[in-house]
Order: C-alpha cells, then structure tokens, then sequence
C-alpha cells in the first residue's frame, strides 16, 4: 500500500515538473517572440500593430498546455505562449506579423489575428466576446457528430466580460452544458480602462453563480497555481461538468499595444503583487526546485533566440501579397461570385 | 395538395434534414413548438436533437452556427423576425462574412429572416434589411417571390459554401399556394422573368413580384405590356438578365419595399446606367419605401410601401415620358 502511494507521488511529482518545464519553455519563447516583434516595431518593418503578452505568460502557457490537440482553443491577443503551447509555430506568428503571402492568413488579415480553424485554433475578429459562441457551436457540433471528450477554451480580457457577446455565450454554454472553459485574464485595463470603469463586482469569478456555471479564481503571475487551476477546471469540462469560468488576476506589463506607453498603469499597482513578472517567477521556482539550473535556462533562450531569428531571416525574404495576383472574391462558391458565370 | 410558401419552407428544411447529416436547425421557439410562423412545424419530433431552441441571443445564435459549420456542420438558424436579426449583426458581417476570405475554411451556414412588413406588425416586425447584408462582401442574400423558389432556393442555400441570408416574407407565408413542389429550378444567381412584356421593365424581388404582376395585369387592360424581372437573388445580381430586358423595353422601373436610400433599387440603375445607358428611352425610376420607420397601423402602413397602386402610378409615368 504505501510502495503504491509513494510510486503515485512520484509520478504526481513527475508530472508537475513536467508540466512546470514545458510551461516555462512556452513562455520563454512567447516573451523572446514578444520582444522581438516589438523591436521590429520600433524599426517600421511591422505593418499594423503589435500586442504583448507579457505578465500574462504563465496563465496563457497553463491554458494552451492543459488542451489535448484535438480540442479547441480561441486564444487572446496576449496569448503567444499558450498558442506556442497549443501547437501554432513561431512562423506562423512571424508571417503574420510580417504579412508573408505565405502564412496562414496570407496579408489578408495580421498580427494577432491569426489561426488555423481546422486544427482547432481560431483566428480573433477584433470583437473578442464573439469568439466564444463560436467556440460553443465547434463543441455543439461535435457531440451532435458523437465525438465525446473534447473541450474548449476561449481566452478574454476583463474588457470582454461587458460585452453583450460574453453574457449570450456563457448563458448558450450553460443551457448547453457544453465543455466550455472561458478563461479571463483580469490584467486591470482594458486599453486604457481600469477595472472600476468596467465592472461594479467585487469579484468577476462571483459571475459564474449568475449563470449556473463553476468558478475557479487563480493568481495570474503563479505558474503553480495557473498549471493547477487550469488543468483542474479542463479536467472537470471534459468529464461532463459544463462550462468553468477562470479568472486570473495579474497585471498587464506593457501597454496595450507597442504604440501605448501604458502611462495611465497606477504605479501602486505596478509596485503590488500583481505587477510581479510571472516569467522571472516561474524561473525561481524552477531554480529552488532544481527543476532546472541558469545554464540549462540559458541553453533555453539561446535555442528560443535562434528558432525565431531563424524564422524572421526566412519570412523577411519570402514573397508580399501581390495585389495584382490576389484572388479579389470573398465567396468560396465561384459561380456565384458576380462576372464569374 | 396544395402548399404555402411557409409550409414550402418546413418542407425544405425537412428534405435538408433527411438528407445530410450535417444540417441541424436552431433559433427561438423552432424546437416543439415549431417556430413563431410554423416554419420548423413537426421537424424536431421528426428529426430528434437535430432542431434545437435556443436562448434569446442572436449574437450567440450565430456564433454557435459558426462554430459548427467550421466543425464541418450545414446549420440553418431562424431569427424568428429579420429586425432581431441586428442583434447577431456582428456575427454575421465581420465573422460569417470574412471567415473564408480569411482562412480558406467556408462557413456554410443559411441564416433565415422572416421579414418584410405585414399589417399591424410595426416598426420593429416589419423590416426588409436584405441592403445591408448585400453591402458586405462574402454572404449571398436570396429573396424569393414564389413557393416554388422558396423551397429550391433554401435547399439550394443549405448545400452553398458560403453564408446565405435568405429572406422569406411574412406576407407570403400564407397567402401564396403551389399545387405541387418543383423538381427543378433556375440556378441561385439568375433572375426570372416573371412576365413577359415590351413597354416597360419593372425589376422586383421578394413580395413585390406578386404587386408588380398585379400592376401589370391592370396596366395590360389598359394597353401596356410591361415586363416583369424577379430577381429571386439581391446578390449575386443578375445583371444580363436586367439588362437584356431593358434592350427589350427602353424602360426601367425598380420596386422594392425596403427603405430609400441607397440599396437593391439604387443598385439595379446605377448598373442600368453605367452598361446599359444607350438602351434607355426615359430616365429610369425607383419605387421604394417611405424613409421612416415601419407604422403600425394599417392606413400608414399601406401607404408606406409600394403598392398595386402605387407601382401602377409609377409605370404610367414612365410608359408616358
């Protein structure tokens, strides 16, 4: 009996390192990828804007590694690490971006809008609430085509939970009791907005009562307690729970895009506990847990550093759209595009 | 057996149904109860799990069919009245619309709004806001006028890849009867001459086909021979089949209930205008809707859209230019 239960621990520990390493390798990369958009930005080789994702790493690593590949995940505009951990490639990221003819969404439509339906990852339209109904109606279809054991995530801001798009969703996944996880990254802006211009409850967590769904709230700048949370609330949609809310308080620490100096951040709150950086965290429970040691960190980074340097010397030599070859049809069906009979 | 335009709109989701396996139907009141205008009538006790009612969220409704026409899924949804239908406009312009341009992934998804006025119905049952899904690219939007085209035209809108918003008017529901269903059809994207004429065009679609031929009837007594072009299909528009009847006729009137400015009616002579200039004898006029919104009662309401009467006026203006 006790073999068994010490061999179980063992395992457990096993994998909590597992997951801590992976996550920190997610959001390594995510900020290194980060870093460098924004230095292109700074050097006018990014069309458009360029949104961050820094505080918010460790929330969007647990969220994109607690998914199986075949589950769905409709991520935010600050969730490069939990993209990287879900299986989007750092060229994806870079060709959109950089409006590559050859990326995914071909110049049509750039940086943080990017995706692959078919694998499960959807590409935002700028009214983030409207991803989650969607993400809904991908669940609904598959138990209507028998397949069980899948689940959703749907990453929002706190910004988003003021959206009418917001309260019709997680009503629809409630009366549905679909495998929703709505996760919300309370970062305290939305753009320049702070929490009390946004909401009037104490707690955002206290929404889910209202619609007969389950609650988890997490430290958001916690990597322990955001791989915990996370996998706790996907594993409970996945075995048939309905929908769980997810609410991770942390601080944006940039601004909300690469054009905002974020001056409206109070520094009160930079100087919290909420303002600590979750990468900087993660590392020193790595270290103390000698999960991981500063060479192997740096081994890390340097492999990060190179795979996106790599990337951007690709993308930067392959072709722009051409509008003059571009396919100027919105509509799949040719023959009913006008002039095309 | 004789069957109404609704019960020719039941019977096509009906045959959808029990054809693919991927179609399912969901929207307010369509489960049991069968839908407000009876459209979705015995479907969910014949199709089980396959008509669902959902919450009074329109944005979320649409959302959800998005979802599962990515998942490779043929949803119809109902938006009980086309004025509702706003409150998933987002859905339908900046996510339905744009999802293929995007991805490559088509969102087949057929979104029906009952709409069009009907006496005592007001300004928020009445709309016709079939010009403003035609101004986004990436959806089709479909008007049929005869029991016939609504049942091919949703049957033929459930197996298109793109997004369809197919209008079906309220005042056609019951008051249209065919003998039997068709078995064939003029393709989606050409229109119909629904009279033929060589005095004047009108160009009508929806409801107003059966005013138009109703003022051609009484202008025939009179005379006249007028022409009539049922577009069946706002976008894509038919433009040669306008055109080749105005080379016929010299003439141009177009009627449409929805509101003036801009739309189908503006739409068919800037066209009219700009390729077929030479082949008018007389300015071409439209007929529209007052620009206000829908009245309740049935003295405004009458005289706020196009009528027999109204559409008639029209012509002999023309007709005596």
């Amino acid at each position: 009996m006790l073999q068994v239960a010490t061999e179980s621990r063992v395992e457990a520990d096993d994998a909590v390192r597992g997951s801590h390493l992976a996550a920190f390798r997610c959001m390594l990369r995510a900020r290194l990828l980060d870093d460098k958009f924004a230095a292109l930005y700074r050097s006018n080789k990014i069309h458009g804007g360029v949104f961050l994702g820094r505080g918010q790493e460790a929330l969007s690593a647990a969220t994109g590694l607690s998914l199986n590949k075949t589950d769905v995940f409709a991520p935010l505009i600050r969730d490069a690490a939990g993209r990287l951990a879900f299986g989007e490639t750092v060229l994806d990221a870079v060709r959109t971006y950089l409006g590559s003819a050859l990326g995914p969404m071909r110049g049509r439509d750039g940086n943080v809008h990017r995706g692959n339906p078919r694998a499960g990852l959807l590409p935002m339209i700028s009214h983030l609430g409207a991803m989650v109904s969607v993400v809904n109606g991908m669940l609904f279809a598959r138990r209507l085509k028998k397949i069980t054991g899948t689940v959703g995530a749907a990453s929002l801001g706190e910004g988003a939970t003021s959206t009418g798009a917001f309260h019709e969703a997680l009503n629809q996944a409630a009366v549905e009791k679909l495998p929703l996880i709505l996760v919300v990254a309370n970062n305290q802006y939305a753009y320049s907005t702070p929490t009390t211009r946004q909401f009037a409850c104490d707690d955002l967590a206290d929404k889910a009562s209202g619609y007969g769904v389950q609650s988890h709230s997490v430290d958001g700048t916690d990597l322990t307690a955001c791989l915990a949370t996370l996998s706790s609330a996907v594993a409970r949609a996945r075995a048939g729970h309905g929908p769980q809310l997810v609410v991770a308080q942390l601080l944006r620490l940039c601004g909300h895009g690469e054009h905002d100096d974020a001056s409206y951040i109070d520094p009160k709150l930079k100087n919290s506990a909420l303002g600590y950086d979750c990468l900087k965290l993660a590392r020193e429970v790595l270290i103390r847990q000698k999960w991981a040691d500063h060479t192997k960190i740096g081994l890390w980074q340097a492999e990060a550093v190179h795979e996106i340097e790599t990337a951007v010397a690709q993308v930067q030599r392959e072709p722009a759209p051409d509008p003059f070859s571009e396919n100027w049809t919105a509509l799949s069906t040719e023959h009913l595009i006008e002039g095309n009979e | 057996m004789s069957l109404t335009y609704v019960e020719a709109i039941c019977e096509a989701q009906a045959h959808a149904l029990r054809d693919d396996p991927r179609v399912f139907i969901y929207g307010q009141d369509v489960g049991a109860f069968g839908g407000a205008f009876k459209a979705t009538k015995n479907l969910a006790k014949e199709f089980p799990g396959r008509v669902v009612d959902a919450p009074i969220s329109e944005d979320a409704i649409i959302g959800l069919a998005i979802g599962a026409a990515i998942e490779g899924m043929r949803p119809i949804v109902e938006m009980q009245f086309a004025d509702f239908a706003v409150c998933g406009f987002n859905q339908i312009v900046n996510h339905a619309a744009t999802l293929f341009w995007r991805t490559t992934v088509p969102c087949p998804i057929t979104v029906r709004l009952p709409f069009g006025g009907t006496s005592g119905a007001g300004p928020f049952h009445s709309q016709t806001p079939e010009t403003i899904y035609a101004h986004y690219p990436g959806l089709i939007v479909l008007t049929p006028a005869t029991v016939e085209d609504a049942y091919t035209m949703l049957l033929e809108a459930v197996a298109i890849d793109d997004p369809v918003i197919f209008c079906e008017h309220k005042l056609l529901y019951r008051h249209l009867k065919a003998e039997k269903l068709p078995t064939e059809a003029l393709p989606i994207g050409k229109a119909r001459i629904a009279r033929v004429g060589r005095d004047l065009t009108i160009v009508a679609y929806s409801a107003m086909v059966q005013d138009a031929l109703e003022a051609a009837a009484e202008l025939a007594t009179e005379g006249w021979e007028i022409e009539i072009v049922d577009l069946r299909s706002v976008k894509p528009l038919d433009t040669d089949t306008v055109i080749a009847s105005v080379a016929r006729t010299g003439k141009l009137l177009c009627v449409g209930e929805a509101w003036p400015w801009g739309g189908v009616t503006a739409e068919v002579i800037a066209r009219v205008m700009s390729e077929g200039f030479g082949l008018l004898d007389a300015p071409p006029q439209r007929l529209n809707a007052k620009d206000t919104p829908v009245p309740f009662h049935p003295n405004l309401w009458a005289a706020h859209r196009p009528t027999v009467r109204s559409i008639g006026a029209a012509a002999r203006k023309i007709l005596r230019y």
